[in-house]
């Protein structure tokens, strides 16, 4: 057997947390995008539309995260499509992601007073044009401390994809484990890991929060 | 492909065993993530000496970890440290450190927004630090963060089905145990998540009812 340094472990869970920081982009970058259109619609007036997005939502938001990844990972397959656990786990985090940011942003798009919205109708705008001058300007400067806040979600998230195969910090951890057997450094070197990517995160999020609640919003 | 839930059926005594360790997973973390998290409040808003340090850095630790992190660092951990802990065992710890941490951070915010001249008040009209605190601090502190307390206590009911991963018999063991039996993935996933599914608004409906119970004080008022 093979002797582990402590350095190769670290050198291994490094080049591994790569995969966590990439996995992690991709289900931010594409849960923005798609929750950024789920929320405009739900935003707008068709009924049947803000009802499916509503329970598009508690859907996502009621079940484990866990299930929807073996969802996407064996719903797929069963459906006939041979998908690679990158697929099957950037999908399921875009669309997980998605759920909770049109949650996130639908309540801070509820937060600016409706007077907004009748006196900028008033003053001859219409609806796509209230939104992007007079509705979303504000509620995006509301938007910004959760939607940091919940990236630290995502980060977190990306964990469970370890569980279909993707080699992100926490399989390599176990990996590691299984050929170095010193699960105690290990796993509190992957904790690590992840709280250094997490922490300034939080903490970036609280010091907005703090500055938003100081100017005098909401 | 075509959907066959009939391949199912001889599994539902499998679903309902994992069901069964889920729920009781659920109800036990639930107390004693609160009991623990009141404590964490507790000591973290009145003292400032290290302990409240120790507190506050467990809180962060367990916010910005994974809780599949968490899980494996208790159940592969600890037993190389020469602690043996049993994977039940194991998953409920790690559950309740979990929903301690993040409900002691959810009544914080709570507790800061009921001002410090009513628990200093109550202590004049001569009731006991902890019964002052409990009355004029804890009780408005719940009422006003229940619905946050709520989303966190059914967040954590959902993580549970990672304890699957360090073979705890839950619902998502049982899933992946009939999934390596009949193939059928795809069937057995759906079923089960939408279980989670009802389980999680099943908890949403209790809570609320309990909720009008306890706050009942609050009807009416500034709610």
């Amino acid at each position: 057997m093979t002797d582990f340094t402590l350095w190769d472990i670290v050198r291994n869970l490094l080049l591994a947390g790569r995969w966590t920081v990439v996995l992690s982009l991709i289900a931010f970058a594409g849960g923005a995008a798609v929750g950024l259109v789920l929320t405009l619609l739900r935003m707008g007036g068709f009924k049947p539309i803000r009802w499916l997005i509503r329970l598009y939502v508690d859907v996502f938001q009621g079940t484990p995260l866990l299930m929807q990844l073996f969802l996407a990972y064996f719903g797929a397959a069963a459906l006939g499509f041979d998908v690679s656990a990158w697929t099957a786990a950037s999908l399921a985090l875009t669309l997980f992601t998605s759920a909770f940011l049109c949650d996130i942003w639908r309540g801070c798009i509820e937060a600016v007073p409706s007077g907004q919205w009748q006196a900028s109708r008033v003053l001859g705008l219409n609806y796509l044009q209230s939104m992007r001058h007079v509705i979303l300007p504000q509620a995006l400067r509301l938007a910004v401390p959760p939607t940091v806040g919940f990236s630290v979600q995502v980060i977190k998230g990306t964990a469970l994809a370890s569980v279909i195969g993707f080699v992100e910090l926490t399989k390599a951890g176990t990996m590691l484990n299984n050929a170095a057997f010193a699960p105690f450094t290990i796993f509190a070197l992957v904790a690590l890991g992840y709280f250094i990517l997490c922490y300034p995160l939080s903490r970036y999020a609280r010091y907005l929060e703090k500055r938003l609640y100081g100017a005098g919003i909401r | 492909m075509t959907l066959d839930f009939s391949t199912l059926l001889p599994y539902s005594g499998v679903i309902i065993e994992g069901l069964v360790t889920t729920l009781w997973l659920t109800v036990v973390t639930t107390f004693a993530g609160i009991a623990l998290a009141i404590v964490v409040a507790y000591v973290r808003d009145l003292e400032s000496g290290i302990m409240s340090r120790l507190l506050g850095g467990y809180v962060e630790v367990v916010r910005n970890t994974p809780f599949i992190v968490q899980l494996f660092f208790l159940f592969f951990g600890l037993p190389a440290l020469g602690i043996p802990i049993s994977a039940p065992v194991a998953a409920l710890v790690a559950m309740v450190l979990n929903l301690g941490a993040y409900t002691a951070e959810i009544l914080r915010a709570g507790i800061d927004s009921t001002a410090r001249g009513q628990h200093e008040a109550a202590r004049a009209l001569g009731l006991s630090r902890l019964q002052s605190y409990r009355h004029v601090v804890l009780v408005p502190a719940f009422s006003r963060v229940y619905p946050s307390l709520i989303s966190q206590c059914i967040i954590v009911m959902l993580g549970s089905a990672v304890v699957s991963q360090i073979s705890v018999f839950d619902l998502t063991y049982a899933a992946n145990f009939i999934q390596s039996r009949n193939f059928r993935g795809f069937e057995v996933y759906l079923v089960v998540t939408l279980i989670y599914l009802l389980l999680a608004v099943g908890m949403r409906r209790s809570f609320e009812l309990v909720g009008r119970r306890l706050f009942a004080f609050r009807q009416g008022g500034s709610a």
